[in-house]
């Protein structure tokens, strides 16, 4: 059974990019481009791990991954926060909102697929990762 | 150049000079040595008592303390060596104290001698304080303007896809040709929208180039105080509080940005007592954070009810809340913005902020929906009320002070079907068009177009 990632980006190229390189390294990849129904969206899929933009329509990643920590069920859900602004108070604000792990745009496509890999014990290629190298 | 910066360096001079230990000088005063240290690198000012007290420790009258007996070039000279001494490291004196400072005791000997040096190394001080605090309005400006926060968000979010897109095109692995051709038309619509946004940029920039030097005001200065406080002022509530003088005092403000935050604080204070902070987080809990069936519960003041909102700390169940104020001139007052909601430092706001609407009509509560224009647009439950004051009585002018409190409006909530009103944070940034109100022409009218193009 491919692990199953919920993908919110609104913008439309970097969501079909990633999308690409997700599925090509085993992932079963969703995507959704609105904050104002996300949460619903996360309910409906499950995903092993969500990818959320903070910039979205609707609702920001924040707001949105406040509500998804404060439901039981998704207290421990792996979540990458893609942030276009790289400075502390962003970094500090995602992590504060409950983010398991930020990382600031622009990223190389090794950064993602390596950092969710790091997030998901189940992930697709994750034995190849030299567990010194972490 | 502020009295209390002038007097706190004066201080240090005259206890350096006597090599005497801050701890010792500040036991007498009656003041904790770190406070002493705060008053002599001119963190804190200094009030009429304490500077006597001082004085006595120091063994001099209070009036060679007070900057007000010195000549400019003076003053600016023990600027330019309490900066010296600040930069320059030197062995501990024997008396505890890091710094010496360079023969300071004989600046107005100095003076006297070689005016025309003195005059110069003076004006070189000034030049160099000016310049600080040039560099510090324009870091601000990069940190806080929407527009530079806007135009780099969308450069980053692009060189991403490029980036990303690019990458998986250079890999050389088998693609399908039709993805193919489609990332290809990625990358060239993505260096289309890149060129547009640079261009902007470079637009804005020189705009900013041809404007004059950003000056640091008070209101700014004010506002970035309370917002350091998290928008609660904890040390005025409940039984326990201090007096509103105390806490500015404390502060690092001085002039007239002091005199605003001690306003507000004050204000502050008055509402904590009117309206204790527990039983109004409860009530606000219950009425729905609606400042209208508040004020009406508890038989309050609107305007009191409004700004007791925006002031809260965060609690459960209660959503963050912004607020706007304006004068009767509509000029902004009080600023407390929300992510997605920035109010402009300089110029006017949108004037199609209920805000604005509530002048026109005084006294009655305003509530509307907002979608604020951006490269995507966001919408906010506001409410508006203008309350009319006559601080003179009968004989005196009316006094007109509007609010607007916002919060993000909540998906699926009663709202959210409301018509929003469509504005913006400010003309100049705002790419809403046409639009009836609109004072001056906008600078980025083209990049919220081609973001709701990229989401159409």
């Amino acid at each position: 059974m491919p692990r199953q990632i919920l993908l919110i980006e609104d913008e439309a190229n970097i969501a079909e990019a990633i999308r690409f390189v997700l599925m090509r390294d085993g992932w079963q990849v969703s995507t959704h481009g609105d904050g104002s129904d996300a949460l619903e969206r996360v309910r409906a899929i499950r995903p092993d791990v969500l990818v959320l933009d903070v910039m979205l329509p609707g609702r920001s990643g924040f707001e949105i991954l406040s509500d998804l920590r404060a439901d039981p069920e998704f207290w421990a859900l792996p979540v990458l926060v893609l942030t276009a602004r790289g400075q502390d108070r962003e970094r500090d604000a995602a992590l504060a909102a409950g983010a398991t792990r930020f990382l600031p745009k622009p990223f190389g496509n090794a950064e993602l697929v390596a950092t969710l890999r790091m997030l998901d014990p189940g992930a697709p290629g994750r034995t190849a990762i030299d567990p010194g190298a972490a | 150049m502020s009295r209390s910066a002038l007097t706190g360096t004066r201080i240090r001079e005259r206890r350096l000079a006597l090599k005497r230990p801050q701890t010792e000088i500040a036991r007498a005063a009656g003041i904790s040595a770190a406070y002493l240290n705060l008053i002599e690198y001119n963190r804190r000012r200094v009030g009429a008592e304490l500077l006597a007290r001082i004085a006595l420790a120091l063994g001099v009258p209070a009036s060679a303390l007070d900057e007000d007996s010195e000549s400019g070039i003076v003053i600016a000279l023990r600027e330019a060596a309490a900066a010296h001494a600040d930069s320059a490291p030197t062995p501990a004196d024997p008396a505890g104290d890091p710094v010496v400072l360079p023969e300071a005791d004989r600046i107005e000997e100095f003076v006297s001698r070689f005016p025309g040096w003195a005059a110069s190394l003076a004006e070189r001080q000034l030049r160099v304080g000016a310049l600080e605090r040039r560099v510090e309005a324009l870091s601000e400006r990069l940190t806080h303007d929407p527009f530079l926060s806007s135009a780099l968000h969308e450069v980053l979010s692009v060189v991403t896809s490029i980036r990303s897109t690019a990458a998986i095109l250079a890999e050389g692995d088998a693609i399908p040709a039709d993805l193919q051709a489609r990332f290809h038309r990625n990358i060239h619509d993505d260096s289309l929208r890149l060129s547009g946004v640079a261009g902007d940029l470079a637009r804005y920039l020189d705009r900013a180039e041809e404007d004059a030097p950003l000056p640091v005001l008070p209101m700014d200065e004010a506002m970035a105080w309370i917002g350091r406080q998290g928008w609660h002022l904890p040390a005025l509530e409940g039984s326990a509080a201090i007096r509103p003088e105390d806490l500015v005092e404390a502060s690092d403000l001085h002039g007239p940005g002091r005199d605003l935050a001690l306003g507000y604080a004050r204000q502050a204070a008055r509402d904590a007592l009117q309206m204790p902070l527990e039983a109004f987080i409860a009530v606000a809990r219950d009425e729905g954070q609606d400042p209208g069936r508040i004020a009406a519960r508890a038989d309050l003041p609107m305007a009191a009810v409004m700004r007791r909102l925006a002031a809260l700390p965060e609690a459960p169940g209660l959503q963050p809340m912004g607020l706007a104020v304006c004068d009767g001139a509509g000029v902004l007052v009080f600023r407390k913005p929300l992510p997605g909601f920035a109010l402009p430092r300089l110029g006017g706001a949108c004037p199609l902020w209920p805000l604005y609407q509530a002048l026109t009509e005084p006294g009655r509560p305003i509530r509307r929906v907002v979608e604020i224009a951006a490269r995507e647009p966001r919408r906010f439950l506001t409410d508006a009320y203008c309350e009319l004051r006559h601080p003179s009585g009968a004989e005196g002018p009316q006094l007109a002070r509007a609010y607007m409190l916002f919060r993000p409006l909540v998906p699926g909530g009663s709202a959210a079907a409301v018509s929003p009103v469509p504005a913006g944070i400010a003309c100049r940034i705002c790419s809403r068009s046409p639009c009836e109100a609109r004072r001056e022409p906008s600078v980025l009218g083209a990049v919220a177009a081609r973001g709701a193009a990229g989401a159409a």
